[in-house]
């Protein structure tokens, strides 16, 4: 669906095959783990069994004494680091917080936290010995939720963390809340006070993970030059090389981080655990190192995001909202930095609200620091307010969408954070979910219900740096340094051929490591296709005007009487003068040398992205399972630079979503293990759990970028959760607040079990 | 992990050696546990003693008197694929196409779920309700057991050190009689039974009356239970919805399952009574289409 004018693109908006498809299809892509080198040797970590525990010791001798082994490291191996801040891109930790979870010190802070690594010529060796070191530890007890945490006599993970207030001062009390934040705006209790009607729920969310296929990895080699080479599997090399020389105390320039192919990341992969241990073992023995998790510890010690708790109160009269309070608090796990405000700054986005409280509290608990996961915190939220927004429109007597449609956030309306959005595509959204097949026919039969939930995502913009180098031949290769996760070495080689007026298969996109291109910030925020495409477009600009001055030399005229259209050259008022890309390209020599394209950006006007979900599903009254029957999703877009990878992202979204809905959590005993980390426990939805999904592609072009481009990745996993809540509430009249919606939790609601 | 010795027995005399040469030993089938749980740590052996290589355990045969006898090896992919087996037995089909995907199943076999005893086993309850019984050898001789005597804890049972699962034998079926098997998961594939039960009625030749009923309930125990009394309350009774509904109660009130990541107490009780209803109910429906 297009809601606006497209301009009449050759190369966007079709769906080539991706540059990177059969080396993946045939096993043939190299993934960190498939890293040889000579002398590589094996690592192994230990890691803490307790999740709360004072490390009095750590004795290594007898593991350093073993066959085979060649370095034992620990924290104190680490280097003192300040309490600098330290932005991975999404989601950001002080380094020296980093260096804790990376090496434990004083404490152990969650069951899997690191507490040494081992070097051995082969992996069993380093397996035999990490079981050799003896740490003696004081088991404390974990704090395994936000209520727990916040309580006053709360066992503390940190003695010295000191809450930060909304008013930017210290709590006089040490505390497990490492930050309140607040937003207020108008006057709530004068809208309750006038309200039609008012809804006051309270909300529980679990911890959850990515459930990206590819464990983490890391080799490393420190080269007896004091350089560091490091291969990985990351959504930023360079977000990697920022974190190794805080934590190591290297200037950047001696580290290299050569990005592996990726097997999943969604937000999971950009802080770092394995590389920094690898590079200290490899310092140590002098031989390059590497290091991979299995799934256990993906699960216990990567970075999963948070759970929380959340109160929400929300105000209507006259069929629009008027106030909305909500305080949200979420685990940020033992170190902290949750997305606790990203998701108090999105939960009503979509939305004018002219009234509003919103408290935020970030809380360290016992568990995996958590990470950043797609649209970080914006679900969790949007569970607690798309579940109020849909009681409001049910006691109201209103369709849920034309509610919404009613309160939409328009081009103007300021968001809680007091900016205004630019030119959006809420409405036409919700518009495109209520015109849909599935919204427009009936849902029939016992135990069956629809839900529909909206969802709003910032999208971010940051820093991107390509290089184009044209071949003789025409053909163009395109130097980036942003790990392709979603097909963004298509969706980039299309803006460049697309600017150039060339052929898709003219561009071959490579990924380059850190010592090759320019600063590349991290595939993340849904910025690449949006902000490496902005430097795409850029090289492509620097491309036709070097190539606009070597026409107008070669045809000995002033270089405004060259134009550069249709991939090609022509004399603006000589048509016997025209050249095409591939003529100029073989002329390379005789008009200046080789021909480079350079764009580089800040990239600064991501358009936010809206999506609109609906759902039907079918309730099982006697075993409380939920099927999913049917699922269509609405969003915008911006431009869809290849659709079907836009689909792809789409119902990818979706299934996350659909997990974190129904059945994924960590499963967590009151020792505080994780009892669960496993897939076969963990339950993500396999293939045979979801139905097709549905996709309405909308677009509204994005005003800040050359073809419209809108971040398109993470939005739609924000309101899967409120969505499903809302149609299980609709199948069988019980409102689930807490989540997952799991057969357990159905039954024992539905039949009042114990 | 340490190194582990592999022995691959072309006999059976040669395999009771190798259970007598003083070492830990576990059975390698299709390893669809065993390697997983030596991988975790979850078990330690000296030895794997692969168990692909006994003719015993590796064929299946008709008995005269229509029963089956399924060596403990034979993947449960040779057994779905036969076709007299859907047949015959839909029942034992019912577990063999549950346990795992196309990878497992072309590889796992009775021998080992049984020999593995979890208590939430696919294959046990399904294999009780058909009156199942063992053939276990060692260098002494072989004995027979009913399989529901088999198990005595979760990953517990009666094996001695140098004894084996040669076979599993399915007795023939009385006429008039229905069997099925099937489980609750959260999922629709890759999960272990949150409650899993199977179960056997036998009618008379009019249709109208029960002769006899077997009930089996796994996962809400510590080892899976043959419910008798749950079976025995239908003998002489009417297939009807009230039937059913009182073999049910008896089936959750012998359950006495934990509460774990996989499900609670209330859940696994409350899910005994529905999936022992509903077993019954497709039971019957298959009794009558004999």
């Amino acid at each position: 669906m297009t809601t606006t004018e497209k301009p009449d693109y050759k190369v966007i908006g079709t769906r080539p095959i991706r540059p990177d498809g059969v080396e993946k299809v045939t096993g043939k892509a190299l993934y960190g783990a498939d890293i040889h080198l000579p002398d590589l040797v094996q690592g192994a970590v230990l890691r803490s069994p307790h999740a709360h525990a004072r490390i009095l010791s750590i004795d290594t001798s007898a593991a350093e004494a073993m066959p085979g082994v060649l370095a034992v490291v620990t924290h104190s191996d680490l280097p003192v680091v300040a309490d600098k801040v330290l932005d991975m891109g999404e989601g950001a930790s002080t380094a020296s917080d980093m260096s804790k979870n990376v090496l434990a010190a004083d404490k152990a802070l969650y069951r899997g936290h690191a507490v040494a690594g081992v070097a051995a010529t082969n992996v069993h060796d380093a397996l035999t010995a990490i079981e050799a070191i003896k740490v003696e530890y004081e088991v404390l007890p974990p704090v395994l939720n936000v209520q727990d945490a916040m309580r006053d006599d709360a066992p503390l993970l940190d003695e010295s963390r000191h809450s930060k207030t909304p008013t930017g001062e210290e709590s006089e009390n040490a505390s497990n809340v490492a930050a309140h934040n607040r937003f207020e705006g108008g006057d709530v209790e004068a809208a309750y006070a006038e309200a039609d009607v008012v809804v006051e729920r309270e909300f529980d969310t679990k911890m959850v993970h990515q459930g990206y296929i590819e464990p983490h990895n890391g080799t490393a080699n420190w080269n007896s030059d004091g350089t560091l080479t490091v291969w990985t599997s990351t959504q930023g090399a360079f977000a990697v090389r920022g974190a190794l020389a805080e934590l190591l105390q290297l200037p950047v320039s001696r580290i290299r981080v050569i990005p592996m192919e990726i097997g999943g990341g969604f937000g999971g992969k950009i802080g770092v655990y394995l590389e920094p241990v690898a590079a200290l073992l490899s310092r140590k023995c002098g031989r390059p190192v590497q290091l991979t998790m299995d799934r256990t510890d993906v699960f216990q010690a990567t970075g999963p995001t948070s759970g929380g708790h959340m109160k929400g109160k929300i105000a209507v009269k006259d069929g629009k909202i008027t106030a909305a309070e909500v305080s949200l608090a979420f685990e940020a796990g033992a170190f902290p930095g949750s997305p606790v405000m990203a998701g108090a700054m999105c939960m009503l986005s979509p939305y004018e609200v002219e009234n509003f409280k919103v408290d935020a509290y970030d809380v360290v608990v016992n568990k995996p620091k958590v990470a950043a996961y797609r649209a970080p915190g914006a679900p969790n939220a949007s569970f607690c307010v798309e579940q109020l927004i849909d009681e409001l429109a049910r006691e109201t007597g209103a369709d849920p969408l034309q509610f919404r449609l009613d309160n939409s956030a328009h081009e103007g309306t300021r968001m809680i954070t007091g900016v205004a959005h630019p030119r959006i595509g809420q409405e036409e959204t919700v518009q495109a979910a209520q015109a849909s097949d599935h919204y427009q026919s009936p849902i029939e039969g016992p135990n069956r219900g629809r839900g529909v939930a909206g969802g709003f995502w910032f999208n971010a913009g940051m820093q991107s740096s390509v290089v184009a180098s044209v071949n003789p031949d025409g053909t163009v290769n395109l130097i980036e340094g942003s790990t392709d996760i979603g097909g963004t070495r298509a969706s980039l080689a299309m803006q460049l051929a697309e600017t150039l007026g060339i052929e898709y298969d003219s561009v071959r996109p490579t990924v380059v490591d850190t010592d090759s291109v320019g600063h590349n910030d991290v595939t993340g925020g849904s910025r690449t296709a949006y902000a490496s495409g902005q430097a795409v477009y850029e090289a492509g600009l620097d491309i036709q005007q070097q190539m606009v001055a070597r026409a107008a030399q070669l045809w000995e005229c002033e270089a405004e009487d060259v134009e550069y259209a249709d991939g090609g050259l022509r004399h603006t008022s000589d048509s016997e003068k025209a050249m095409t890309f591939a003529e100029l390209a073989g002329k390379q020599m005789e008009t200046g040398g080789p021909l480079q394209g350079r764009g580089s950006v800040v990239a600064r006007s991501p358009g936010a992205a809206f999506g609109v979900h609906v759902v039907d599903v079918e309730v099982d009254p006697d075993t409380g399972k939920v099927d999913i029957l049917r699922y269509t999703i609405a969003q915008d877009v911006g431009t869809a630079v290849h659709p079907a990878y836009v689909e792809g992202q789409m119902q990818g979204g979706v299934v996350q979503g659909i997990g974190w809905a129904l059945n994924e959590e960590y499963y967590y005993g009151e020792d505080g293990r994780m009892e669960n980390a496993s897939f076969l426990d963990y339950r993500m939805p396999t293939s045979l759990d979801l139905p097709m999904i549905d996709t309405i592609i909308v677009e509204v072009p994005n005003p800040g970028h050359p073809y419209g481009v809108r971040g398109v990745g993470e939005v739609p996993i924000v309101p899967p959760l409120a969505a499903i809540a809302n149609a299980v509430h609709d199948a069988t009249g019980h409102r689930f607040t807490e989540l997952p919606i799991s057969p357990r939790r159905v039954v024992e609601e539905l039949h009042n079990l114990q | 992990m340490k190194e582990i010795d592999y022995l691959a027995p072309s006999s059976l005399g040669e395999a009771y050696a190798a259970l007598q040469n003083g070492k830990t030993s576990a059975f390698l089938a299709g390893g669809t546990d065993i390697i997983v749980q030596l991988r975790e740590g979850r078990k330690e052996v000296d030895q794997l003693i692969d168990v692909k290589h006994i003719p015993e355990l590796v064929s299946y045969a008709w008995t005269d008197d229509g029963g089956l006898v399924i060596g403990a090896s034979v993947p449960f992919a040779e057994i779905y694929e036969d076709d007299e087996i859907v047949r015959r037995l839909p029942c034992v089909i019912d577990c063999a196409t549950l346990v795992g995907g196309i990878q497992i199943q072309s590889r796992a076999c009775f021998g080992g779920n049984i020999g593995n005893s979890g208590p939430a086993a696919d294959t046990v309850p399904a294999l009780i309700a058909l009156g199942a019984t063992l053939t276990l050898g060692s260098a002494d001789g072989t004995r027979d057991l009913p399989l529901e005597d088999f198990f005595t804890g979760p990953g517990q049972n009666v094996l001695g050190p140098g004894e084996l699962i040669i076979t599993i034998n399915i007795p023939p079926q009385p006429a008039n009689s229905g069997s099925f098997f099937h489980r609750f998961i959260p999922r629709n594939e890759m999960d272990i039974a949150v409650v899993n039960v199977g179960a056997r009625i036998d009618l008379d030749a009019s249709g109208d009356r029960i002769e006899g009923a077997r009930i089996s309930v796994g996962a809400v125990a510590p080892v899976p239970l043959f419910v008798a009394a749950a079976g025995d309350a239908l003998v002489g009774e009417t297939p009807t919805e009230d039937s059913f509904a009182r073999a049910a109660d008896i089936a959750a009130e012998a359950a006495t399952p934990i509460t774990d990541m996989r499900g609670s107490i209330a859940q696994r009780v409350h899910l005994t009574r529905v999936l022992t209803y509903r077993a019954l109910d497709r039971a019957l429906e298959r009794a009558r289409e004999a």
